[in-house]
C-alpha cells in the first residue's frame, strides 16, 4: 500500500533534519556492529562483545525473587481490584505511594545523610527526559550549560537538540584524575562569554560517567560556590548514586546543602533513575528533585510530556517500600559491583593496562594512550575500528565523551555474565600479547 | 531564574478548563460520601468498559507476573527493552488494532509506527518535527483546550485558529481554512500544517470523506503538513462511520500527487477507547521516512514503558476480546449518549448532533443573559458552584461563540449521571422563574468572589 517516496519535497523543522540527536557519533556505530554481530555464550563464540552499554545485569535474581514472592505488586491483587484506578490514574503528581517510595530509596542510598521530601519529586519517562526537561526549564534557546568533559554521549542530545541551548565543555584531564577544578570551571566560563553565550548552569554527574569515580567533598563545595557566585543553576546527575563500591564514599549534591542549612539550595536540582541502581532502562523511570518551588511546579507540569506508565508506578512503589528488599539490593548490588570491577581491574593490569582509579559505575575509565601512534583523535579512533574489528569488543572511545585526551577509553562490565566478561579479558589479553611481539 | 518558558503562562493551566478541575478536587462528587459535591463532567474519560479489560487481565495471570506462555519469566528482558523502536510485537498488534477501527479499510505498516508516552508526547514531537519555533499551526475552533501546551509550550510554535462556528454545525469550511492562512499571513508567521481532531474533541463528530480530501488538497495546494489527530476513532458509536485521513488520502486523484502521503501524519492513543490513560501508550504514525526517523529518536525523551508494552502486546493479540471489546464499548457509548442527549432535552437544552467521543457539545446560548464570554462564565460559574457539576466552558476551547459547552458523560457511572441530569433539571427551572429577578448582581459577585478565593487557595496548594 505504502507510495515509494523518494524525496519528499514538504519540509520539515530545522530540528528534525539536524544532527544534533548525535547518534552519527562512534558512540552509537559501534553499537551497529554489535546489533549485527552480537556474542553469544553458544551460537557466537566469535561475535561482538558489547562493552559500550552501561547496563547492570549483576542484581535481577534479586528482583525476580521479589516478584515472585509479591505478585501483587504486578498484578492488582486478586480480581484486580486496583486495576481501574490504576488505569486512570495519569495525575501529573505521580502515584504518592510512589513517590515516598523514592524519596525513602534515595535517602537510603545516601545512608541517611540526607532526607528527601516526596513532594519535591518529579517523576518522568526516565532520566533522559529529566534532563531535557530541566535544561527547557533553567535555560533559553542560544544560552549554555558548562559541563566538565569527559561526559556521557547522550548529553549532546539530551540538552541540546529539542532544547536549542549549548554544551560549553568544562576541560578536565589525567593531571589530577580529571577532577573538575575552579580553574577549569572559570575558564570554559570565560569562554562562554567570549562566545556571547550566557551560561545558565552546571551540570555534574556524580558519580561520573564515564569515569566511574565518584566527587570529592571538596570539589562539590567548590563547584556549588562557582554557582553561587556567578549565579547560576547546578543541576546534580546522580544516577549512578546506587553503584558506588562503597557506600560511604559516594557524597550527594544533598549533603552539602545540609551541612550549608539549605542556604542557596533554589539553585540545585538533582536528577535520578532506577535504569541503572536497580536495572530496569526499560520501565522508564526517572526524577527531578528540586529545591527550588517555581521548578518543582514547572516540572510538574512538563512532566505530562513524559509521564511514567502508573502500572509501572504501582509495581515500584511495592518494591521500593519494602525496606527489607531495598536494603538488601542495596548491599548486594554494591558488592557484586564491587566484585566485578576488581575483576576488570586485575584482568586490565595483567594485560598490562592502567586504569583511572574507580570507585563507581557499571563501567572503568581505561587508559589505551601508550597504544597510540600519535596521541590525536584520529589515532583513538584507529585503535577504536582496530578493537571493534579485529578483538571484537565494542568499547566506547573517549572523544565521543569529549574528552580532550585522546587514548581514554570507556569499559562496561556489567552488563555480562563474569564468563563474558573472562572471555573479553582474554581477548584484550591476546590482543596486548601481539602488540608487545609486533 | 528561569528560562522564559518556565515563567509563561503556555502551559495553559490558568484557563477555565483547568480551573473547573481544581473546584471539583475540592469537593468531589461521591454517591455515598459526598451526594452533594460537584460531578465531574470535564473530564474526557472512559470509564464504561473497564469490567471487559479486568475480565481479560484474571484470565492472564501470567503475562500479569510477567511470564511468558510458558510460564518461564520475561523479567530480565523487559527490565533491559528500551530500545526506541518500540516492541515489535507490541507495534504489530496496534497497528492491526488501528486497522480494525477503521473497518480493515486500510492497512498500516508497524515500521510507521513511533510510540510516544501518551498522544500528549506524540503531539508535541510531531510539531517539533515539522515546525520551527514561531511558525504556525492551523487549528480548528473549538478544539482541545490542552492544545496550547502540547502544541506551543515548548516548541515555540504558534496556533492560529481556523474559526468554525453553529452556522454548519462547526463543520470547518474552506472559507474558513483560507481565512486563517491569510491571518496568519499577515501575522508574518509561516504556516507550516494544519493540525484536525478527527473525531472531534470537544464535538463528538466525525468528518465526511470530501471534508477530508478537501483538507488534503489545501495541503498540497499550501505545501504543508496535515496532522490528523485519530485519538477518539475507536469510540465512534453510530453512522456515520468513521473515515481515517488515510482512507481519504488513498482517493486515486489524490494518489496521483506522490507527496500527498509523506504530508499526513496521525496521531493516535489508548486512552481514550480502551479507557488506560495513566499507561501513558501514545503512538505516531507516518509515511513520511524523516519524520519516522526523527520522531524515533524524539522519543527517547518518552518512550512507553517496556512492562505495558508487554502487558497491552498480549491483551491486543487477543482478537477475540478486541472484536467483543469495540462492539460492547461502542452500544455502551451510545446508550450513555442518548442518555444524555435525551436527559437534556428533558430541560430544554439541545447538543450538536454527535456519533462520536465521551461527550456532547451542548448548545446553553438560550441560557445565557447576553450573547457575551461574559454572561458564558458568569453561567459556568453557576454551573459549577450553584448546580455543581464541571462542566467545560466554549471559551476553553478557543469557541468563537458563546454559549456551547462541553459535557462528558463516559466517565462516571449511570446513577451520577442521572443525578447530574436532575440537578441541571433543577436548575433550568429555577433559572427560567427567577430569571434575572433573584439572581441579581449581587448574588453573581458573591460567586465570583468565592471562585476566585478558592481557585486562588488551589493554586497555592498545588505549588506547595
Amino acid at each position: 500500500m505504502a507510495i515509494e517516496i523518494e524525496q519528499p519535497r514538504v519540509g520539515l523543522s530545522k530540528v528534525a533534519v539536524s544532527k544534533t540527536h548525535g547518534e552519527d557519533s562512534p558512540y552509537f556505530a559501534g553499537w551497529k556492529a554489535y546489533d549485527e554481530n552480537p556474542y553469544h555464550e553458544t551460537s557466537n563464540q566469535s561475535g561482538v562483545i558489547q562493552m559500550g552499554l552501561a547496563e547492570n545485569q549483576v542484581s535481577f535474581d534479586l528482583l525476580e525473587k521479589y516478584l515472585e514472592e509479591h505478585s501483587e505488586a504486578s498484578s492488582w491483587g486478586k480480581g484486580a481490584p486496583g486495576f481501574r484506578e490504576n488505569a486512570l490514574f495519569q495525575d501529573y503528581h505521580g502515584l504518592k505511594s510512589f513517590r515516598q517510595a523514592m524519596a525513602s530509596f534515595m535517602e537510603q542510598i545516601r545512608g541517611g545523610r540526607a532526607k528527601f521530601d516526596p513532594d519535591r519529586i518529579v517523576l518522568t519517562a526516565g532520566a533522559t527526559a529529566a534532563n531535557e526537561l530541566l535544561t527547557f526549564i533553567l535555560a533559553d534557546p542560544g544560552d549554555a550549560l558548562l559541563i566538565p568533559t569527559p561526559y556521557y554521549p547522550g548529553f549532546d542530545r539530551d540538552l541540546r537538540w529539542r532544547t536549542g541551548v549549548n554544551i560549553v565543555p568544562i576541560h578536565c584531564d589525567s593531571s589530577n584524575n580529571f577532577q573538575i577544578t575552579p580553574e577549569a570551571m572559570e575558564a570554559a566560563y570565560q569562554s562562554a562569554e567570549s562566545m556571547n553565550l550566557k551560561v545558565r548552569g552546571i551540570l555534574i554527574t556524580n558519580p561520573s560517567n564515564p569515569l566511574g569515580a565518584t566527587i570529592q567533598r571538596s570539589a562539590l563545595e567548590q563547584i556549588l560556590d562557582f554557582a553561587v557566585n556567578k549565579n547560576i543553576h547546578l543541576v546534580s546527575d546522580e544516577i549512578y548514586s546506587g553503584s558506588t563500591f562503597s557506600s560511604s564514599e559516594f557524597i550527594s549534591i544533598a549533603e552539602i546543602l545540609e551541612t550549608r542549612g539549605y542556604k542557596d539550595a533554589e539553585r540545585v536540582h538533582i536528577v535520578y533513575s532506577l535504569s541503572k541502581d536497580l536495572g530496569l532502562p526499560g520501565f522508564r523511570v526517572g526524577t527531578i528533585y528540586s529545591y527550588n518551588d517555581q521548578v518543582v511546579t514547572t516540572a510538574r507540569r512538563m512532566s505530562s510530556f513524559t509521564l511514567i506508565s502508573s502500572q509501572t508506578q504501582h509495581l515500584l512503589a511495592c518494591m521500593l517500600s519494602n525496606k527489607e528488599f531495598s536494603e538488601n539490593y542495596i548491599k548486594t548490588n554494591r558488592e557484586r559491583l564491587s566484585k566485578r570491577y576488581d575483576m576488570i581491574i586485575k584482568g586490565l593490569k595483567k594485560a598490562g593496562i592502567e586504569c583511572l582509579k574507580g570507585n563507581a559505575g557499571l563501567f572503568c575509565w581505561m587508559n589505551l594512550s601508550p597504544l597510540l601512534e600519535k596521541p590525536t583523535r584520529e589515532s583513538e579512533l584507529a585503535l577504536w575500528k582496530v578493537i571493534l574489528n579485529e578483538v571484537k569488543l565494542n568499547i566506547s572511545p573517549g572523544s565521543s565523551c569529549h574528552c580532550s585526551e585522546p587514548g581514554w577509553f570507556r569499559v562496561c562490565f556489567a552488563n555480562m555474565s563474569e564468563q563474558t566478561l573472562e572471555i573479553a579479558l582474554e581477548r584484550i589479553h591476546k590482543f596486548m600479547e601481539q602488540r608487545k611481539r609486533s | 531564574m528561569l528560562s522564559s518558558k518556565a515563567s509563561s503562562n503556555c502551559h495553559g493551566q490558568d484557563s477555565l478548563y483547568f480551573l473547573g478541575w481544581q473546584v471539583y478536587e475540592k469537593n468531589p462528587f461521591h454517591e455515598v460520601e459526598n451526594p452533594t459535591g460537584i460531578i465531574q463532567m470535564g473530564l474526557a474519560e472512559n470509564q464504561l468498559s473497564f469490567d471487559l479489560v479486568e475480565s481479560w487481565i484474571r484470565k492472564n495471570p501470567d503475562v500479569m507476573g510477567l511470564k511468558n506462555k510458558d510460564g518461564e519469566s520475561v523479567f530480565r528482558d523487559l527490565a533491559l527493552f528500551q530500545d526506541y523502536h518500540g516492541m515489535p510485537a507490541f507495534k504489530n498488534e496496534l497497528v492491526e488494532y488501528m486497522a480494525k477501527i477503521r473497518g480493515n479499510k486500510v492497512k498500516f505498516d508497524p515500521n510507521n509506527l513511533v510510540l510516544a508516552a501518551g498522544a500528549t508526547s506524540a503531539n508535541e514531537t510531531l510539531i517539533f518535527c515539522l515546525a520551527d519555533p514561531g511558525d504556525a499551526i492551523l487549528l480548528p475552533t473549538p478544539s482541545y483546550a490542552g492544545f496550547d501546551r502540547d502544541l506551543k509550550w515548548r516548541t515555540g510554535v504558534e496556533i492560529v485558529p481556523i474559526h468554525c462556528s453553529s452556522s454548519n454545525g462547526f463543520r470547518i469550511s474552506m472559507f474558513a481554512l483560507e481565512e486563517a492562512y491569510e491571518r496568519a499571513q499577515k501575522l508574518n508567521l509561516k504556516v507550516k500544517g494544519v493540525l484536525i481532531t478527527n473525531p472531534s474533541n470537544p464535538l463528538g463528530t466525525t468528518m465526511t470523506k470530501d471534508e477530508l480530501q478537501s483538507l488534503i488538497t489545501f495541503a498540497i495546494d499550501k505545501d504543508i503538513h496535515l496532522i490528523s489527530d485519530e485519538v477518539f476513532s475507536g469510540t465512534v458509536f453510530d453512522s456515520p462511520c468513521f473515515i481515517s485521513i488515510m482512507e481519504a488520502a488513498m482517493d486515486s486523484n489524490l494518489k496521483r500527487n506522490i507527496d500527498v502521503l509523506s504530508r499526513i501524519h496521525i496521531v493516535y492513543s489508548l486512552s481514550k477507547d480502551l479507557g488506560l490513560p495513566g499507561f501513558r501508550v501514545g503512538m505516531i504514525y507516518s509515511n513520511n521516512q524523516t519524520v519516522v526517523s526523527a520522531a524515533t529518536k524524539m522519543s527517547s525523551f518518552g518512550l512507553v514503558s517496556s512492562q505495558t508494552q508487554y502487558l497491552l502486546s498480549y491483551m491486543l493479540a487477543n482478537k477475540k476480546f478486541t472484536s467483543n471489546y469495540m462492539k460492547r464499548n461502542q452500544k455502551r457509548l451510545k446508550k450513555r449518549k442518548e442518555m444524555l442527549v435525551s436527559g437534556l432535552k428533558k430541560s430544554g437544552i439541545n447538543c450538536l448532533k454527535s456519533n462520536a467521543g465521551l461527550f456532547c457539545w451542548v448548545d446553553m446560548r438560550h441560557l445565557l443573559c447576553s450573547n457575551t464570554f461574559e454572561a458564558e462564565t458568569d453561567l459556568w460559574k453557576k454551573i459549577l458552584c450553584e448546580v455543581g457539576l464541571n462542566i467545560s466552558p466554549g471559551s476553553s476551547f478557543h469557541c468563537s461563540q458563546p454559549g456551547w459547552f462541553r459535557v462528558c458523560f463516559a466517565n462516571m457511572n449511570q446513577s451520577t449521571l442521572q443525578v447530574a441530569l436532575r440537578r441541571i433539571k433543577d436548575f433550568v427551572e429555577r433559572s427560567s422563574f427567577n430569571y434575572q429577578q433573584n439572581m441579581g448582581s449581587l448574588s453573581r459577585k458573591l460567586i465570583s468572589n468565592w471562585v476566585r478565593k478558592l481557585s486562588s487557595a488551589d493554586r497555592e496548594e498545588q505549588e506547595r
